[in-house]
């Protein structure tokens, strides 16, 4: 036990809800650090440098978006929302204004459990630094070095738009990308909204690498807010 | 009656009475022999001394022609203002009804009841204002001179030599709470005369100077008296009635009049009201018409006329129909215990009855016990329009053939004269003339028969070619075709007209029967308007519109009636009047005549349902009273149909009520069991695991704390339903349409069961070429959720489910079908309604609002939801998403 716990920062204003996090945490060997207003979030996100931060968006003195932006002008420190289903604009919005990811009340502690690994596998590789070149899923393939798809032995014919999409998804495994993510990925920052050509496109990547392309295992959509690719 | 108690019946006419009076006004009235005995005065007088005891007194209209004694009483009460009028550039000024009826005083004087009314008033006359006053519960005091009351009326013009025209019904003296008379003697109102203290109207003057005589005064004074008299006797005998006083009672007498189609009936009415009032008691007057009389439009008119004049006199009226008159009279007689007729004294010539048989003969012989009285039934008749017309002037081209044809007599005749006498061409012509009568009128006939003796003279009879005659025997000749023409002509007539009559008759009875008989077969209210309309439109030829009340009681065209002609607001007003009264109004009416239609209240069992608008295409189409009486029984059908429809309608929505309730009842106790079973699982498991002194481990723990994680997820499901329920029901349900595959939130609900369906065959056939749907991502897959719930609820763990979709059209169709027990048959709508659920579904099953949820979402993509039963049973659910529509984007552009 050399290495320190992860510390996660944890801002939910409900008492039940935070006794059910910090249990959770304490035992899944993170150590939580709990705040239940906005202001109080910041203070602690200054003072404590958490590893992770789970932000409840329904915050009584402010609203959880306006705190991730205040966050990610001075951090990077990963941040995953909390909120309700029926909301999936704040989602978006949230994640568009930087925040990492998002999990849907109510949710068990697996889930938890594996957006903070992406979580954090993420922040231990900042941007622009060296990544696998290689990624594996299910029975697929794709070297990004050498911009080869292949579906068990056999290479896999995409076409560049399809290229572009499956690669962006690929530089961020485990993680949801919003549509307007990847389009501006794709496209480029310019470009008008592609949101049903992104779809097309999908579909068909689906078509090409998933077994069964209705109940995909690996493309997979996160219902209005975008898409994340399952590399587990 | 042996008996000698009150007439029950007499008891129960009082009851009714007072019923009726039972918030009305009170009625006084000034009554007096002439102009000028002192009626307004005295009225004035009571006004003010009311008026001091603190009663809020009104005069509505009092004319004081510019009399200063008169005016000075005038001092010192309210005087409401009169309304102007514009009649053909000049302007009236009228009693203000509708000012008086909202000022609602506790009395209101009302000058001159016999007074007509500025064209363009609600009512032709000012009793019927007055009537409008007490019906709406205000007091009122009025003045009334004897020669203007109906059934004297007659009698005043006999001892004046001075026809008035404005009377007024007797009834309304009848019905007056109060009558105070204005006498004074004749010497004294003639003193008065002198002074100038009577007022005279200046263009009248020379007619007046004939009533104001000494001698017509002192008769007018006693016709005054004796009327006033017969109405005091008349309310003791109601006094004594209604104390049970038994003294005298008049024997049952019934008095029957009865008219003919001509002015006469007039005088005979109110021969028979005179007596009646005299005798005290009821009285009818009956009408019999024949098939083998016929009337003309004039005759019909003043036989309409009479029949009303009657009614206002208080009489019963009636028109039968039967061959023998005599025999017809009689048995309505006896069957109405009538014991005195009074008939008109016959005004045709003598040797008709001995052809045809007398009816007055008839009539007095066959009337045993009843008595006949015979009266003088003719007038000097003066009224314009009321002697028998010319006849109609028959088509010119009836004429044009008339001459046709004895041009062909007189062609045969060229050719018969060849080899016959001239008696034989006498007998074509003859044939022709007769021919012409027997196809056309009176005037073709006689034309033709007089052209063929024309030609016959000028061509056949020596000398030839001259219309002179030698031999005198043919001038007998001509006469007998003249004869025989007239004769024959005046019978095809008399059969023409009566088959006329007859099919009119038939027609309208037929009309009548067909209505009837749709109507009992209809429905609900929509198709009763339907009906009416039609048959009223189509038997009277005029445009219909029907009016039903809402809740506020406020008349208006329904929805759901067939458009009629305009209602603007002035006609809604008219008919409003007629349904708020009960009393028919418009054109041809004495209320409101101005109106574009006439109004008649749609009276059924229950009381006024609605009100019936008719406008006919000939203004004149209502003069004839058969006809009022016709439409009279039509509206009383349309009536009695749009009361059933409504009292349908009234239970059909009490059933729905008791419906609704009983769905909310069910609704909590099946929201609370379905919200508290989980919560009661999770309650003891938790508890179970908290329980210190009994600590699980192992095997059972786990399995209580999977139950706690199961439950909760259950009511989630139930929470998130519920929510989206409301969503949908609260119209907050805005849909985020966006391109895409419909594979994707398919695929996303079906990961989302994931478990739940790992048990069975779930095939999904997408064709390749399914175009992109403009849809709510999140909402779609909430259908599909629901739908693939509802399968899996309903059909047994491994029956298959197969999802397909294909374009039709600017749809794409959807289908979740599968293999369980179908929908029983009946239930295809009721599944998608709230709270539903099928009588075979699972205990633990949700609350029934899946489907419901999926219809409100279909719904706002504007596509449709339903169900059916497969061919190999199982049910599959369809579902329709539009690709076009006004909300929808024009389709994106694949890059």
């Amino acid at each position: 036990m050399a290495e320190p716990l992860p510390v996660v920062l944890v801002v939910e204003d409900d008492p039940q809800m935070l006794s059910f996090l910090r249990t959770a945490l304490a035992q899944h060997r993170y150590r939580p650090v709990e705040a239940s207003t906005a202001r109080e979030a910041l203070t602690l996100q200054a003072g404590h440098h958490p590893d992770v931060i789970l932000l409840d968006l329904g915050l009584p003195d402010g609203d959880g978006i306006d705190v991730t932006r205040r966050i990610r002008i001075q951090s990077r420190t990963p941040i995953i929302v909390i909120s309700a289903r029926g909301r999936e604009e704040d989602k978006v919005t949230a994640l568009d204004a930087g925040a990492d990811d998002y999990l849907t009340k109510p949710f068990g502690v697996e889930e938890l459990l594996a957006r903070l690994r992406v979580a954090l596998r993420h922040a231990a590789r900042p941007e622009g630094a060296g990544r696998d070149s290689v990624c594996d899923f299910g029975d697929v393939r794709v070297d990004l070095e050498k911009r080869e798809v292949r579906l068990g032995p056999q290479p896999v014919h995409l076409t560049p738009t399809e290229y572009r999409l499956l690669a962006t998804l690929v530089r961020h495994p485990g993680r949801v990308m919003t549509h307007r993510q990847l389009v501006k990925e794709v496209w480029g920052p310019h470009a008008a909204d592609q949101t049903p050509s992104l779809r097309v496109h999908m579909t068909q990547l689906r078509h090409k690498l998933e077994r069964e392309p209705t109940r995909p295992r690996h493309l997979t959509t996160e219902i209005g807010v975008g898409y994340r690719l399952q590399t587990d | 009656m042996s008996d000698r108690r009150p007439d029950p019946e007499a008891f129960l006419a009082r009851a009714r009475e007072e019923e009726r009076r039972a918030g009305r006004g009170h009625l006084k009235i000034f009554f007096g022999a002439s102009p000028g005995v002192g009626k307004t005065y005295a009225m004035l007088e009571e006004a003010r001394a009311k008026r001091r005891a603190g009663v809020d007194v009104l005069v509505g209209v009092v004319e004081t022609h510019g009399r200063r004694e008169t005016a000075a009483l005038l001092d010192g009460l309210d005087v409401l203002p009169r309304r102007s009028l514009q009649y053909h550039g000049v302007t009236l000024e009228e009693f203000d009804l509708d000012a008086a009826l909202a000022r609602r005083p506790g009395v209101i004087l009302v000058d001159e009841l016999a007074h007509t009314n500025a064209p363009g008033s609600r009512h032709t006359r000012r009793f019927q204002d007055v009537e409008e006053l007490l019906a709406a519960g205000i007091n009122v005091s009025t003045t009334l001179n004897v020669q203007h009351l109906e059934s004297l009326n007659d009698i005043v013009a006999q001892i004046t030599q001075v026809k008035v025209r404005e009377t007024v019904p007797d009834s309304i003296l009848d019905e007056a709470d109060e009558l105070e008379l204005a006498d004074l003697s004749a010497d004294d109102l003639l003193a008065r005369l002198r002074e100038g203290k009577v007022y005279v109207p200046e263009q009248a003057a020379h007619a007046l100077e004939q009533f104001f005589r000494k001698g017509n005064l002192i008769a007018l004074r006693e016709l005054a008296l004796r009327r006033t008299a017969q109405r005091v006797d008349a309310q003791m005998r109601g006094y004594r009635e209604e104390h049970g006083i038994r003294e005298v009672w008049p024997a049952g007498e019934r008095l029957l009049v009865c008219i003919g189609p001509n002015p006469a009936g007039a005088r005979l009415i109110r021969a028979g009201k005179r007596m009646a009032a005299s005798l005290q008691c009821d009285w009818l007057v009956v009408y019999v018409e024949s098939p083998d009389q016929t009337i003309s439009e004039a005759d019909r008119a003043a036989l309409a006329q009479n029949l009303q004049l009657a009614q206002e006199l208080g009489a019963q009226t009636a028109t039968l129909s039967g061959h023998d008159v005599a025999a017809e009279v009689l048995a309505y007689a006896r069957g109405r215990n009538v014991t005195k007729i009074i008939v008109g004294k016959p005004t045709h010539s003598r040797w008709r009855d001995k052809i045809f048989g007398a009816t007055l003969d008839r009539l007095v012989r066959g009337s045993g016990d009843v008595d006949v009285y015979v009266m003088t039934g003719e007038v000097p008749d003066d009224r314009p329009g009321r002697r028998r017309p010319a006849g109609k002037p028959s088509p010119s081209r009836e004429y044009l053939a008339a001459a046709l044809a004895i041009a062909a007599c007189t062609l045969l005749g060229a050719v018969v004269f060849r080899f016959l006498t001239v008696t034989d061409v006498a007998m074509v012509y003859l044939l022709g003339a007769g021919l012409v009568a027997s196809r056309y009128g009176r005037g073709p006939s006689l034309a033709a028969v007089l052209l063929g003796i024309a030609c016959f003279d000028f061509f056949f009879i020596p000398p030839y070619y001259t219309f002179a005659v030698t031999d005198l025997r043919y001038l007998i000749t001509f006469g007998v075709m003249l004869g025989i023409a007239l004769v024959i002509s005046g019978l095809t007539l008399r059969i023409r007209e009566q088959a006329d009559a007859a099919r009119q008759r038939e027609r309208r009875t037929g009309a009548l029967y067909a209505m009837s008989r749709e109507l009992a077969a209809a429905r609900d209210r929509a198709e009763v308007l339907v009906i009416a309309e039609r048959h009223l439109r189509t038997s009277f030829g005029a445009e219909i519109q029907i009016l039903l009340p809402d809740a506020a009681q406020r008349v208006a065209p329904p929805a759901d009636a067939p458009p009629g002609y305009m209602i603007d607001e002035k006609e809604r007003g008219v008919a409003q009047w007629v349904f708020d009264r009960g009393r028919p109004a418009g054109r041809s009416t004495d209320t409101l005549p101005a109106a574009q239609a006439m109004y008649r209240p749609l009276i059924a069992a229950l009381g006024t349902v609605g009100v019936l608008g008719i406008r006919p295409a000939d203004p004149a189409a209502f003069d004839d009273p058969m006809a009022v009486r016709l439409l009279e029984a039509f509206a009383g059908q349309a009536a009695l149909a749009v009361e059933r429809a409504l009292l349908a309608e009234r239970a059909q929505r009490e059933q729905i009520e008791v419906e609704a309730e009983r769905l909310r009842t069910s609704l909590l106790s099946s929201l609370s069991h379905d919200l508290r079973t989980p919560l009661a699982a999770i309650t003891g498991a938790a508890g179970t695991l908290l329980d210190e002194k009994a600590p699980l481990a192992g095997e059972a723990r786990r399995s209580l704390l999977t139950a706690i994680l199961d439950e909760s997820q259950r009511m989630n499901r139930l929470i998130g339903n519920l929510l989206d329920m409301i969503r949908v029901e609260s119209g907050a349900l805005r849909t985020q349409r966006e391109w895409q595959p419909l594979e994707e939130p398919l695929g996303v609900a079906l990961i989302r069961l994931g478990d739940r369906l790992k048990t069975r065959a779930v095939s999904v056939d997408l064709p390749a070429d399914l175009p992109l749907v403009p849809v709510d991502a999140v909402l779609m897959e909430q259908v599909f959720v629901n739908l693939l719930e509802n399968a899996i609820k309903y059909t047994p763990a491994d029956a298959p489910i197969d999802i397909s979709a294909t374009t039709d059209g600017a749809v794409v169709r959807v289908s979740v079908a599968d293999r369980g027990p179908g929908i029983p048959p009946g239930e295809e709508d009721r599944i998608f309604e709230k709270f539903y659920r099928s009588a075979g579904a699972p205990a633990g099953g949700g609350v029934g609002l899946g489907l419901t949820i999926c219809r409100g979402i279909i719904t706002a993509h504007g596509g449709r939801i339903w169900v059916e039963n497969r061919s190999g049973g199982g049910a599959a659910f369809h579902f329709t998403l539009p690709l076009t529509g006004p909300d929808i984007p024009a389709p994106p552009t694949i890059e």
